[in-house]
């Protein structure tokens, strides 16, 4: 069976004037899943949804979304995309209820005023629905944002940096809401600046930096390129270089030091070291052990290693 | 229906909504004249050589077409909006006919001028202006001035598509009442110096005040003006289809590939 794509670009490139903010973007998101586009600011992730949502048209390269060429197709492509993005937005002059009939109607919606009075209540906005959308909260200026992105159900959806500066709580319902919209076979193109987010929502992260793809495959495939995070948490200051000292030897990595919490630890590719192994080495040399884990690391530890990996090689080059 | 008729007519709904709901730029606009109207016509009018009430009839067509030029900066204002809020962007990413957006702008803007402007020509008549010219040259006046300020606003919506930040927008659009100042809308430009008369002459302003004076019966067209001015319907009509084949294509064109 050939997998389909909800996006699929090959070689994209975009340049403005003398700044070449994308340089041979490839991307490919099967139908149904959520991929998370990760990068610092400036690395060409709100270009490369500018260019997939038929803002922009790229200098070079091409792709497909939900099946139709970005550019000799842009009206189809419009007709199956929805965008809620950080520099796009409702007009804050009209209430949430006319935004949303707004774009019922030119989305060619039966009975618009029924379809904005569901997506009004799905996404808990029915009492706030009558005022002008500027005087809503952030969360709720998203959530009307997501809702008018659904008004026909979206073959691939764009969500740039959608929770960004949003409280725990209304970030939670748009996770929920990315969710829902998975499970109906939606795809969704996701960029954040929340590892942590990439982590819970994305099936694939691509990691873009200087407007390529540097690096790309699931949360769990990101990891294991870094390798595991073994620490030990001892009960006596003394023993934190003795404990150093076994992990150095498990690992052959350089360990460091949380004296705060004294703890130490350090990063393993070792596949075969286990946490029983670690405790009995660590127990063997001694060391009065209070807590010890191996756990995976997390995207941030990814990402500073992976960028930081780059910068090496430049100073090296 | 056509898609450019029916996403034209969602937008132009929009519009209407937009002010609504923010009246204060129309109202705003459109009591301006009328404040202009009685300062201009009381204060200004007892230092002339016209009498009072002869400088206030003749001062009202001018103001109605000064506020129709308005529309430049009422249209810049809404465009500067809409691109710097990511509005325009927005819409941009929909199914929608790339024309539509702009149009409905300019369609709602007519739809806003035309009941705004009835609280003028009552004050104007409480002031002495008077209507004597037949029902089909004031019908004529009136389309004349509706079709100027369509013209005005692709001015203005180009304007403010190509603005680099909404203050930007509206500090150019303010400077824009500056242009009846050198037109007869205000003054006769009978005893201006021969260069700024024939700069005033050749201001759209002039030609389309000067149709409506001839139209409503307030004053006859000058002798020894410029072409536009001495010929005022035709060389309004002239005006008119200018800026509008010049401006509307190109702002369509920029709505449909700003940024890209």
């Amino acid at each position: 069976m050939t997998t389909t794509y909800g996006v699929l670009s090959e070689g994209l490139e975009k340049r403005f004037g003398e700044v070449r903010a994308l340089r041979g973007l490839d991307l490919a998101v099967p139908q149904g899943t959520v991929c998370g586009v990760l990068g610092p600011n400036g690395a060409g992730k709100t270009t490369a949804v500018r260019l997939l949502t038929t803002l922009l048209r790229p200098d070079a390269g091409s792709a497909r979304v939900a099946g139709h060429d970005l550019v000799r197709e842009a009206p189809a492509v419009r007709r199956a995309i929805g965008v809620t993005g950080q520099d796009v937005s409702l007009d804050g002059d009209l209430t949430g209820r006319q935004n949303l009939r707004l774009f019922a109607r030119l989305h060619r919606v039966r009975g618009p005023a029924e379809r904005a009075a569901d997506l009004l209540d799905r996404f808990g906005l029915t009492e706030a629905a009558d005022r002008p959308s500027s005087t809503y909260s952030g969360g709720m200026r998203r959530r009307l944002d997501l809702a008018a992105s659904l008004i026909r159900r979206p073959a691939v959806l764009f969500l740039d940096e959608p929770t960004t500066g949003l409280d725990p709580t209304s970030r939670t319902g748009i996770w929920e809401a990315v969710r829902e919209l998975k499970q109906d076979g939606t795809t969704v193109l996701l960029t954040t600046q929340y590892l942590e987010e990439a982590d819970r929502l994305a099936d694939d992260i691509a990691l873009v930096d200087r407007g390529r793809v540097a690096h790309t495959g699931s949360p769990r495939h990101l990891k294991a390129l870094i390798g595991s995070y073994a620490e030990a948490v001892v009960a006596d200051p003394d023993a934190l270089t003795r404990a150093a000292g076994v992990l150095d030897r498990l690992t052959g990595a350089q360990p460091s030091f949380d004296h705060a919490r004294g703890a130490v630890g350090a990063v393993t590719r070792d596949g075969t070291l286990t946490l029983p192994r670690l405790v009995r080495e660590l127990d063997a040399a001694g060391v009065p052990l209070l807590d010890a884990s191996l756990r995976p690391p997390t995207l941030d530890e990814v990402f500073l290693r992976l960028t930081a990996d780059r910068d090496d090689r430049e100073v090296a080059a | 229906m056509s898609t450019l008729a029916h996403d034209g007519t969602a937008m132009l709904g929009r519009q209407l909504l937009r002010v609504r709901n923010n009246p204060a730029l129309a109202i705003l606009t459109q009591t301006m004249p009328i404040t202009m109207l009685l300062f201009f016509g009381y204060v200004f009018g007892s230092a002339l050589a016209m009498p009072g009430a002869e400088y206030r009839a003749f001062l009202v067509p001018g103001l109605l077409v000064a506020t129709a030029a308005n529309g430049i900066m009422t249209g810049m204002f809404q465009a500067a909006q809409d691109l710097h809020r990511g509005v325009t962007d927005r819409l941009r990413t929909l199914p929608v006919s790339r024309a539509a957006v702009p149009l409905g702008q300019a369609l709602a803007d007519l739809v806003v001028t035309a009941a705004g402007t009835l609280p003028l020509l009552l004050v104007g008549l409480a002031v002495g202006w008077r209507v004597e010219g037949s029902a089909a040259a004031v019908l004529g006046a009136v389309g004349l001035l509706l079709l100027f300020r369509f013209a005005c606003t692709w001015v203005g919506i180009l304007l403010g598509l190509l603005s680099r930040s909404e203050e930007a927008a509206g500090q150019l659009g303010s400077a824009t009442f500056m242009l009846p100042l050198l037109s007869n809308a205000y003054i006769p430009t009978d005893n201006l110096p021969g260069r700024l008369r024939t700069l005033a002459e050749w201001n759209p302003i002039s030609a389309v005040t000067t149709a409506l004076r001839d139209l409503f019966g307030n004053a006859s067209v000058p002798e020894g003006a410029a072409w536009p001015v001495r010929h005022p319907v035709a060389g309004s009509l002239a005006w008119c289809a200018v800026l509008i084949a010049v401006f509307l294509p190109l702002a369509v064109r920029r709505y449909a590939g700003a940024g890209r």
